[in-house]
């Protein structure tokens, strides 16, 4: 078990890209941490920095208080689920699962009872003589897990190993991961690109974009209240609606001055409202303009304008409606405010 | 009335495909032109020199292969009397294997080092190494004969295998190799606390394996044919290999003796055998080293 | 280099020190001192060697017989090139075609890959056997009167056919895994849109094979400038004399046979350099190969 700690950690590249900028976040012993951002914002650099599989150019990393800036990835007491499952296609899966164990001079008897165990945990027991090239991607899948769980480290590291995965199984094995991680109680950090991972895996959710943390806070958090534009589009699908307004003697405006509620202050504002929060309602103040309606059994999105801007609209499946203008209200309090220049909240 | 049910064209299961025949035609005549100078050595080697002086290659099988055989294994046609099919076989199979050895084992640590560490002199060596691959032995021939002459290196095996190795054909190979190696295993292999030695032993050089296979092969076919370096130097009949003792095969059938077609043509044979015979077994092996290596 | 390599600083330096060592001894070393002795004359006594410049060079450029020599090397190489090229490719197209019998063909018409160059040589003499030989009595039913070692012509075409037959193997084993890699769906595409197979030889096939095809160019023009030194001293039987021969030949012969190191020298250089542009030529024409796949 153990509780880490980033202190302005940075990473620069020989060539000079600074990958992540300093950088501070402690995560408490147990925890499931999420690191979610698009493809390039530095999320696996945070990650393989942990691992000691990439130097760290400044700053400061603890595990359990003791710093491990120069420690060799194998005596950090860290195990790492690859998006690719980097297993070694020569051995059988018993000697993968037990490879670090045998390299840490532990007894024989004993990593066979402990890759019994893992095998056991992960239903692999059945295929421990087998090599990966005769597994399903699930099982080579949960080969890798059970690596990781054999070692019974401090730290989980797992870099998007889901993505290889079809969307049926990804969705079974978010599940097992995540119950495994309970069971265990074992620390955890874990990267994907992917948001609806991030919002039903994590306990908290770290949003990185362009080398910097956008935002720290639980699922609800993040969904909820955004901390800028780029979170607020990035997380959820469909992701918040973002309409050019104003805030004009303590209203938000929009359009032809279509007043959506009250705020402080003046000039122009970006205003947020998530789909699901506006509802078809023959009263509504505003006009929305449907021009497609995306059918997805459960519910529905009405895609189309609001004031003349792009606008999706998140109804249930119970509500018809096909392509024209409908009224709609937008429950109150579910409006955020962004700043027109910086993206963040206000 | 016609009777159509005897038109050839009614049942097009059954029609001759004449591309089809054309396409077999040109393969057969084609292999047969590689054949067909085997089949005469082959030839010459089951009848008597006599016959063979006299009416070259027949059609006929002879009776004489057992005698020729003995005679190119065992008999010696220089002065020295140590050039016997035996010894020269025995000295192309070191050279084939001392080659293909060398090879693999000097470019598998050199491609090691280059892939998997951080060095700083790392593409300074890299140019160094990969230099070789721009000359050929022949245009430095010469030079490389005095050398080895002021190493006191001629005819010894050394002096015989060690000069060829001096190219980095192997090297790139295994460089090119290990780099389609996912990035993920010597991570992976970090992290379940693999050092580099360990790495080396316990993954990469297993995972190679067909790789090796098939470098193994083409190296030893390479080393084995090699002529012109072993010409220069060895010259103790004792040194010779097959290919080498090819040149002092034709010199001798200019002789004023009787040429010996039979043992001449059973040693070209027994210099031909044992390659052919590891590229044909190992076919797909040796297929793939050959067309992937130049990628 | 992988992104998290290892960062022992000592082993790597021990893998790197034999591959190093052997080329520093007989790689760098001759090849410096080839270019180095070919600016001196050495005493044909062998009593020292005076630096003489360029004069090496310029002996070369004004020997008829060189440019001769040259001559005949450059014929050699197109004609050794274009026959094992065309070949090669004829019977890959046609093995590819074929399902009956592949592996037979394959085997059949590969093997000759491992003969080793003197040996085809060897085997050469035998064909061409002035009394007997079969391919001598082939061309004695045509009238022509074939005398190996004999008529310069005569030898250069032995020297070409046998070539050409070591050669046809390494051509045909690239050329059909070559269009082996060629995707079905590709195939099938070409099937639909066009109906002649010539045609669709020509137009999706060949250009497909066309990367392959610049590769084997350059490993053809190499072969028949170097690795056919072996051919050629078996079928002139180690005696020159007005026989036909190849520029490394040549380099052969000078030096270490008639002692002009010198000359040799000035001669290796001329080679290196002749090398070295055909592998610039051939790293340029991988990096279009990149483009392709």
């Amino acid at each position: 078990m153990a509780q880490i700690s980033l202190q302005n950690l940075r990473k620069i590249y020989p060539n000079g890209f600074e990958a992540v900028q300093p950088t501070n976040f402690d995560i408490a012993d147990g925890e499931f941490v999420v690191l979610v951002g698009p493809s390039g914002c530095g999320k696996s650099t945070l990650l393989r920095m942990v691992a000691g599989l990439e130097d760290i150019t400044e700053g400061s990393l603890s595990i359990n208080g003791r710093q491990v800036n120069n420690v060799d990835p194998a005596d950090r007491d860290i195990a790492m689920v690859f998006q690719n499952y980097a297993l070694y296609p020569h051995m059988t899966v018993r000697k993968n699962i037990g490879y670090g164990l045998k390299n840490r001079k532990t007894a024989p008897a004993e990593i066979e009872a402990k890759v019994q165990e893992a095998a056991k945990m992960l239903n692999l027991v059945e295929y421990l003589d087998r090599k990966p090239s005769q597994l399903s991607g699930g099982q080579r899948q949960r080969v890798a897990m059970g690596r990781a769980v054999v070692r019974d480290p401090a730290l989980f590291l797992f870099d998007e190993p889901l993505s290889n995965l079809d969307a049926k199984l990804r969705h079974q094995m978010r599940i097992e991961i995540k119950s495994l991680q309970r069971r265990l109680g074992v620390t955890s950090i874990y990267v994907t690109h992917d948001q609806v991972e991030a919002m039903t895996m994590a306990d908290r959710i770290i949003v990185l974009n362009g080398g910097q943390i956008e935002q720290i806070g639980t699922p609800a958090e993040i969904y909820h209240a955004p901390a800028s534009t780029f979170v607020a589009s990035f997380m959820g699908a469909p992701p918040m609606n973002l309409v050019e307004g104003r805030l004009d003697t303590g209203q938000v405006m929009i359009g032809d001055g279509i007043a959506l509620g009250n705020a402080e202050g003046t000039g122009p504002v970006t205003v947020g409202i998530r789909p699901e929060d506006v509802e078809l309602n023959d009263q509504g103040s505003l006009m929305f303009t449907v021009d497609l309606v995306e059918e997805l059994g459960a519910h529905r999105l009405l895609h189309g304008r609001l004031a003349g801007q792009p606008f999706t609209v998140h109804v249930g499946k119970e509500v018809v409606v096909g392509a024209g203008d409908a009224a709609v209200n937008i429950k109150p309090d579910s409006i955020r405010l962004f700043d027109v220049e910086t993206g963040a909240a206000r | 009335m016609t009777d159509i049910s005897q038109d050839p064209h009614a049942t097009p299961a059954r029609r001759i495909k004449w591309g089809r025949v054309l396409d077999h035609a040109i393969l057969i005549v084609g292999s047969l032109f590689m054949l067909i100078p085997l089949l005469v050595v082959l030839q010459t080697t089951t009848t008597t020199d006599i016959e063979t002086i006299k009416n070259g290659p027949e059609l006929l099988i002879g009776t004489q292969f057992d005698d020729n055989f003995m005679k190119a294994m065992f008999k010696a046609s220089g002065f020295s009397g140590e050039n016997t099919g035996t010894s020269m076989l025995i000295n192309s199979m070191i050279l084939g294997l001392g080659f293909a050895l060398g090879k693999i084992v000097i470019g598998m640590m050199a491609a090691y080092a280059l892939v998997y560490f951080r060095l700083r002199f790392a593409t300074f060596a890299f140019w160094l190494i990969f230099t070789t691959l721009l000359l050929p032995l022949e245009v430095r021939i010469l030079p490389s004969y005095e050398i080895a002459q002021k190493l006191s290196l001629l005819n010894t095996y050394t002096g015989l295998i060690v000069p060829l190795i001096a190219s980095a054909t192997a090297t790139f190979f295994f460089r090119q190799y290990f780099r389609s190696v996912p990035e993920e295993l010597v991570e992976a292999a970090r992290i379940d606390g693999a050092g580099p030695v360990k790495f080396f032993i316990d993954i990469l050089v297993p995972l190679s394996q067909t790789m090796i296979a098939a470098m193994f092969i083409i190296m030893f076919v390479f080393g084995w044919n090699q002529y012109l370096w072993p010409t220069m130097v060895t010259t103790e009949e004792g040194m010779y290999t097959l290919v080498r003792g090819i040149k002092q095969l034709t010199q001798d059938l200019e002789g004023t003796n009787i040429p010996e077609y039979g043992r001449a043509n059973m040693l070209a044979l027994i210099a031909i055998l044992p390659p052919v015979a590891v590229v044909i077994f190992f076919q797909s092996w040796f297929v793939k080293g050959l067309t992937e290596s130049d990628k | 280099m992988k992104r998290a390599g290892f960062t022992t600083r000592w082993l790597p330096i021990l893998l790197l020190l034999p591959q190093l060592l052997i080329i520093a001894v007989f790689f760098y070393w001759p090849a410096v001192h080839a270019v180095q002795s070919s600016f001196f004359l050495q005493d044909p006594f062998g009593f020292g060697s005076s630096f003489v410049g360029l004069d090496n060079y310029r002996d070369l450029a004004g020997s008829g017989e060189y440019i001769k020599i040259a001559r005949f090397t450059l014929l050699f190489t197109v004609l050794v090139t274009f026959f094992s090229l065309g070949l090669a490719l004829l019977l890959a197209v046609k093995a590819d075609n074929v399902i009956r019998g592949a592996r037979s063909y394959r085997t059949l018409l590969m093997w000759v890959y491992a003969v080793a160059p003197p040996v085809a040589g060897f085997i050469g003499l035998l064909m061409f056997n002035q009394s007997w030989g079969p391919l001598t009595e082939m061309a004695r039913a045509i009238g022509w009167d074939f005398k190996l070692g004999v008529n310069f012509n005569d030898t250069a075409t032995a020297m070409v056919i046998v070539s050409v037959w070591k050669q046809v193997p390494v051509n045909f084993i690239f050329f059909l895994s070559g269009l082996q890699s060629i995707p079905k769906s590709v195939r099938e595409a070409a099937l639909i849109d066009n109906r002649s197979a010539v045609g669709r030889f020509w137009d999706v096939t060949f250009p497909l094979l066309a990367p392959t095809g610049f590769f084997l160019l350059i490993i053809n023009i190499t072969y028949a400038l170097f690795d056919t030194f072996g051919i050629i001293d078996t079928l002139v039987k180690g005696e020159p004399g007005n026989n036909p021969m190849t520029l490394v030949y040549k380099v052969y012969v000078d030096g270490f046979r008639g002692n002009d190191l010198g000359g040799s020298s000035a001669q290796s250089v001329v080679l290196m350099v002749l090398v070295l542009a055909l592998t610039v030529f051939q790293f340029r024409l991988i990096e279009r190969r990149i483009h392709y796949t």
